[in-house]
Formats: structure tokens, sequence, C-alpha cells
């Protein structure tokens, strides 16, 4: 089965902040205001909400990965 | 009873060994090829440059791309303490030339890179200078790139963003550079001493290398005493020496001592009297939750203050990161600076809570390892000297740096 799993490249991201907005249950903002990621397959309910976090990242910054995990 | 492979031969006073002399010792060096990838994988040799990273595993991920690689000598030794790279290749270039041609007729290189700190003169001469004396297609196939005199300039992406563009920080990973490196070419970035090793395993085999080392350990390695020790230097001794036994050759302590930073400013503070049966052997410290690093012992004397300096080298790695990367550029300075108030002027709740949540929440947050060597060092900081930081008086002026 497959899993859906949030990537973000720390180079491009600037913190605007925006992820954390869209999908608080998974990702919080540090003192600093970068993402902090919670470290779990995206569940379904939550997808759209995660692509939408995708779409919105104005640094293209965040990205989610399709990961196969075997049993 | 002599030890020695890397450091044998003649007496390194006598500086750079000559390309006819390094020949008439050991041998012209093998062609090299596919078997010695096997080879290689088989002696069980990890990289000496502070990942330990499997050597076999890494060329066999460089040959499997259909393209021609690119090998990169990676003589950067961006680590304060670290001093084993720079007197293998000032004394010893050869064996690294000899590893670096290996790898590259092994992978079918069009080009070798050999990267050396651009501080680092006298390794830097001697490296340019037994290139001269390679023959021909050696000598036109490399050539020599200064690494800057940065911290991170020694990871390997940086080292194949300096060859691509001149600019020696760490870019996003993976791809990594033995997938994709120098231009898209798979790119193998192997420390020098590591490269040493390999032109000796070439010649005498895998069993060979095995042959040496204590404690179910296998191989040799070069280690830095520093700090409070009799002789501080280089070493090289069977993997699987014990801290302690290590110290002796360099006539032991010279004063007495609390702590061991092991592994430098990427590895982790250790208690004396924890430290001395530690064996030097990348796998039994792993398997302890430590790391060998590049091999630094620094022995850290009970005159100092632990948290002092803590927060000294915290303003180093804070001041050497990339600022790239958000929570390394911010997360590290404020980390510094948290450290820095505790020790100027005492111990407060707020800063070392601080220290512990920001040394938590920061670790894998960057493009590369900088910010999680930083909070690896922090932490064991604050477990080592956790008495210290408890209660540390506002005494930080009063210390000579």
């Amino acid at each position: 089965m497959s899993e859906l799993h949030l990537t973000i490249d720390r180079i491009k991201c600037d913190g605007r902040g925006l992820c954390a907005e869209l999908l608080p249950e998974l990702i919080h903002l540090d003192d600093w205001g970068y993402p902090i990621i919670a470290p779990v397959p995206i569940p379904n309910q939550l997808a759209p909400h995660a692509q939408r976090a995708v779409a919105s990242c104005p640094v293209l910054a965040l990205a989610l990965k399709r990961t196969i995990r075997s049993k | 009873m002599s030890n020695l492979r890397l450091l044998a031969g003649p007496d390194l006073s006598s500086g750079a060994e000559a390309f006819a002399d390094h020949n008439s010792r050991l041998g012209a060096s093998p062609v090299g090829g596919r078997e010695l990838i096997d080879t290689l994988t088989r002696s069980g040799m990890t990289g000496r440059g502070g990942a330990s990273f499997p050597v076999g595993h890494k060329w066999q991920s460089v040959a499997a791309s259909k393209r021609s690689a690119v090998v990169i000598a990676n003589g950067a030794e961006g680590e304060p303490q670290s001093r084993k790279d720079r007197l293998l290749m000032t004394t010893r270039p050869h064996l690294v030339l000899d590893g670096a041609f290996l790898a590259a007729r092994t992978l079918r290189a069009k080009q070798v890179v050999i990267y050396v700190g651009d501080q680092h003169q006298a390794a830097w001469a001697a490296m340019a200078r037994a290139l001269a004396e390679r023959p021909e297609p050696e000598r036109s196939l490399a050539r020599m790139a200064a690494a800057p005199h940065r911290y991170v300039a020694g990871e390997s992406s940086a080292a194949v963003h300096l060859v691509d563009s001149g600019v020696a920080t760490p870019i996003t990973t993976p791809p990594h550079p033995r997938d994709r490196g120098v231009a898209g070419a798979p790119t193998l970035v192997q420390n020098v001493e590591t490269l040493a090793h390999v032109a000796l395993i070439a010649r005498y085999g895998d069993a060979w290398f095995r042959s040496a080392g204590r404690r179910g350990a296998i191989g040799t390695l070069l280690v830095t005493l520093a700090g409070a020790v009799k002789r501080p230097g280089v070493v090289e001794v069977e993997a699987g020496t014990t801290i302690e036994e290590a110290l002796a050759i360099a006539g032991g302590i010279s004063e007495p001592s609390t702590a061991v930073l092991l592994g430098g400013y990427f590895g982790a503070w250790v208690k004396a009297s924890n430290a001395s049966e530690l064996p030097l052997d990348a796998a039994a410290l792993h398997a302890q939750g430590l790391s060998l690093g590049c091999g630094v012992v620094g022995v850290h004397p009970a005159s100092r203050c632990g948290v002092c300096d803590t927060a000294r080298i915290m303003r180093y790695l804070a001041t050497e990161s990339s600022a790239q990367c958000g929570p390394c550029f911010f997360g590290l300075r404020a980390l510094s600076d948290a450290c820095s108030r505790v020790a100027e002027r005492g111990t407060n709740r707020e800063d070392i809570a601080r220290l512990k949540r920001w040394s938590v929440e920061v670790q894998g947050r960057g493009a590369c390892k900088h910010p999680d060597g930083a909070v690896i060092f922090l932490r064991s900081a604050l477990n080592t000297f956790s008495d210290e930081f408890a209660a540390h008086p506002a005494h930080w002026r009063q210390q000579p740096a």
C-alpha cells in the first residue's frame, strides 16, 4: 500500500507560513515562522487540504510524495 | 610493534614522499576496475570524512550509472580540531592520488578534483606538487580546487556545488552527489584518508585490510588528539583501540580532565570517566548513540568550564551556518544566544528550557546535516555538563578563550 507524505525543500522555504494556516492538523510553525511537519503519513481525509497547502506555497518549497510501503 | 599503514614509511617530519620513493616502497598502483568495487565491499571499510558511509556501496551507486563519473578527493577538513587530512596530504600525497585515480579508472571518470582547504597551505602545496609528478593521462585528468575556509565547505553536496558554480554551500538532497553531482554526472565525493586506504586495499586486498583491528573492529584509522594531551597531534591506530590507549600513544593527558569531545564540533561530549574505555570504531560508537565523526578526540581539561566552551562552540557553529535554511540560520543563532546568556549571566530557567526545546525542534530541518550536528552536540553538553548548566555562575568574561 502507498502512503502520502509532505516534503519540504528547506533551502527554498522562506517561512511565509501559509501551509500552517491551511493544514494546522499536520503543520505548525517554530518560533521563527518555519514549518514543523508532523512525521506521519497524511490521513486520507486531510489529503485535499494537503494538496491545497502544496499549491499555495508561494516559493514551491512544499511537495507531496507518495511512497510505497511494504506490509 | 608497528600497526602503521597510511603513515608507514619515511619519517613524517621529512615532508611529502616523492612519487618515485612512494612507488619503490609500495610498488606501482594497480589499475583498478569492477573487481575493486567488490574488494572494497568485502573489506567493510566505511568513509573517514565523518559520515562513515560504506565505501563499496558508494562506489557501486556511482558505477551503476551509464554516465561517466566525476571523482572529488575531499581534503577540505573544515573541522577546527581535525588535523589528520592535512597531515596525510602533506606527507603521503601519492596514497591519496593513487586512491583518487583508482576511483577514476574504476568509475570511468572524466574528471578528478582535488578539493583542499584554501587555508591549508602546506597540504595544498604538497598535493599540487604530487599531482605534477604523476604521469599522463593522470595529470591532465585532475585539477586542484580550493575549499573556502567554512565549516560546511567539506559537506559533499557543498563540494559538488563549488566545482559546479564556485559556491561551497550545501544543496538540497536527494539527488545525492553519487547519483547526480557535478554537472549532473554521478559524483564520488570521498575523503582523502578513505582514498589512501583504497590505495592500499587495491594493492593488498580486503583480507589484509581486515587483518588489522581490535575488539571486532576492522582496519586502521587516523585520529586527531587535541586539548589537554601531552603530545597533541595525529596518530594512526587500529580500529577498536580505546580512547585511553590512543591517548597513551600521545603521552597521556596533560592535566585532569572532566570530559572528552568525541568527533569534533559535530560530535558529542562524553564524561571522561565513560570515555576512556570507548573504542575508536564507527560502528561500535554508533551502537552507543555516539559518533566517531572525522576521528577527533578533544580532551577537555577540568580547569575549563564546559558551559562556557559549549557556548563558544555554539557561537562558532551558528556563524558557520550557510544561512540557506531558516531553522538552521535562525535556530542555531537563537540557541547560541541562549547558551551565551547562560554562560555570561548565569543559569536562568527560561533559557535552559529554550535550549532543551529548540535543540529537539531544529533537528532534521536543514538541507544538510549542519543543524543536526550542532543540536546533537548541544544536547550532549546539556547531559554531560548537566550540573554545570543547572547552576552556572556569571563568569564567562573571566575565562581565557
